[in-house]
């Protein structure tokens, strides 16, 4: 089977509108939540987020600097920041320029969770307005959850794969997986992989919050609401953005002298056939994927020494990720780290599991592994596990597990690990 | 300059990202403005309700040009 190796990284975060930005405040414990400013949420249930700051931020994005005027107008925000962030990856590999022979082998695998919802939402009221004739012709096109891979291909001219995962929150960690095969099977030799979200509208908050998802108690504390493992966690914080990885036959990566960040070792994916929200009460689902992906990789439990966990502060979500950890792992609990960088990111939903892949990459770059922020009270069940509260932590890190888990039951694993 | 044209100008430059100076009354959406057939649809439904005119998809398709469209607005006011 061919390797497969990360060669560029890109990001569009709550903390930053690059990878090298939202990192360093991710390290810095610094957190994206505050009070929605999308729209007037005063009456609602839940009224915080974390949103992509705009460009006049101390870490705010611009979406300007990869994306055309007309296109931004013409589609939802989680395509502009798929451009963007994919964008991004391409030139951190050195790919932003191939020749036609080797963007018939590239291709791209960037998805989202639930796609257009800001643009469906006024749209549909553009129709019930003023009907039919004022409906956007963008309308489809601008909302599709493909649409991030068609944009990307057209504006780099990627003929290989192109491909768009929907799995709810585990989207960005199945798009890696996926398009990692699709190279080892020889299918491409160059991936764009990832996953984005904005779903930040009305209908999005009041969705969530009436599926008892969100965080309703901090609204007036907002950097405090997203508090994965914490006994008075209440539900996740929606956050939006995207991260989009390259992925690169090794080979074609050490021949041309990229800079190798790290290789994909171990996917695992697993559905709880359970319930379409709540996981398996054993966590049965999330500790298959987890071990499957440890089957691929070839690894033994010693030799992964840092988990970065779905732990979304949902109350039943994190309680149960943890209790699946701690079954696999065993003895091998004592010398890991594990840690939710949703504490101060958010739920980016179909973009976590790849902004969260692109933190363990980093961990592994850098020798540090990111917090767990507003960690103040663990409950009983965190006994044993080191969640990094509220500090990064310099540590060996020599191979990573990314978890993500979406509802329908869906589970994804990642394991990676420094060339 | 005719007010109408002012508008026009003001909603293509909007609309399709375009500096102002290149909409000249002689270019063509299509041609100089980069526009595709669904970015005209796009502009069509912003003149319809900017000028308070129904624009019918047969005349819709006659207009190619910045002055075909002002010439259009002009004779239904």
């Amino acid at each position: 089977m061919r390797r497969v190796v990360v060669t560029g990284l890109g990001m569009v975060s709550p903390l930053g509108g690059d990878v090298e930005t939202t990192w360093k405040n991710i390290i810095a414990s610094k957190s994206g939540a505050a009070t929605i400013t999308r729209f007037d949420a005063s009456e609602y249930k839940c009224r915080i987020a974390c949103e992509v700051k705009p460009a006049d931020h101390e870490y705010g994005y611009d979406a300007g600097l990869d994306v055309d005027h007309k296109i931004q107008r013409q589609v939802d925000p989680f395509i502009v920041y798929g451009i963007s962030a994919a964008s991004q990856a391409l030139r951190d590999a050195g790919l932003d320029n191939m020749s036609e022979e080797e963007r018939l082998r590239a291709g791209c695998s960037i998805g989202s969770g639930i796609g257009g919802l800001p643009g469906i939402e006024s749209e549909s009221l553009v129709l019930a307005n003023k009907g039919p004739g004022r409906v956007s012709p963008h309308f489809v096109h601008g909302r599709l959850i493909n649409l991030i891979s068609g944009q990307v291909s057209i504006k780099y001219g990627l003929m290989g794969p192109n491909h768009a995962v929907v799995t709810a929150c585990s989207t960005g960690a199945h798009s890696i997986g996926d398009a990692a095969r699709m190279i080892a099977m020889d299918d491409a030799d160059v991936m764009l992989a990832g996953g984005a979200e904005g779903a930040i509208c009305p209908i999005g908050i009041a969705g969530f919050a009436q599926a008892r998802a969100l965080s309703t108690a901090f609204n007036d504390q907002p950097e405090k609401a997203s508090r994965p493992y914490d006994v008075n966690r209440d539900g996740f914080v929606m956050g939006e953005g995207a991260g989009v990885v390259v992925l690169e036959e090794y080979e074609r990566a050490k021949a041309r002298g990229a800079k190798i960040y790290a290789e994909v070792i171990g996917y695992g994916l697993s559905g709880d056939a359970y319930h379409v929200t709540a996981p398996h009460p054993e966590g049965n689902g999330g500790y298959r994927s987890m071990e499957m992906a440890l089957k691929k990789s070839g690894l033994s439990l010693a030799d992964i020494d840092y988990v970065n966990a779905h732990g979304t502060s949902t109350p039943l979500g994190d309680e149960l990720e943890l209790g699946a950890v701690k079954r696999l792992f065993g003895e091998h609990l004592s010398t890991m780290s594990m840690s939710s960088t949703k504490s101060a990111i958010g739920h980016l939903l179909g973009g976590a599991g790849a902004v969260e892949s692109i933190f363990c990459i980093l961990a592994l770059r850098d020798q540090i592994v990111p917090p767990t922020l507003n960690l103040d009270e663990p409950s009983e069940s965190c006994k044993g596990v080191d969640l990094v509260p509220h500090v990064a932590k310099e540590r060996k890190v020599r191979a990573v597990l990314n978890n993500s888990f979406g509802f329908g039951g869906t589970n994804a694993s990642l394991i990676m690990k420094a060339v | 300059m005719s007010e109408t044209a002012d508008r026009v100008k003001k909603i293509v430059v909007e609309h399709l990202g375009v500096e102002a100076e290149k909409v000249t009354e002689d270019a063509s959406f299509i041609d100089d403005l980069g526009a595709d057939s669904l970015d005209i649809v796009e502009l069509v439904m912003a003149f319809e309700e900017e000028f308070g005119v129904e624009i019918p998809d047969d005349a819709a398709e006659k207009i190619a040009t910045v002055k075909d469209a002002i010439d259009y607005i002009d004779s239904k006011q």
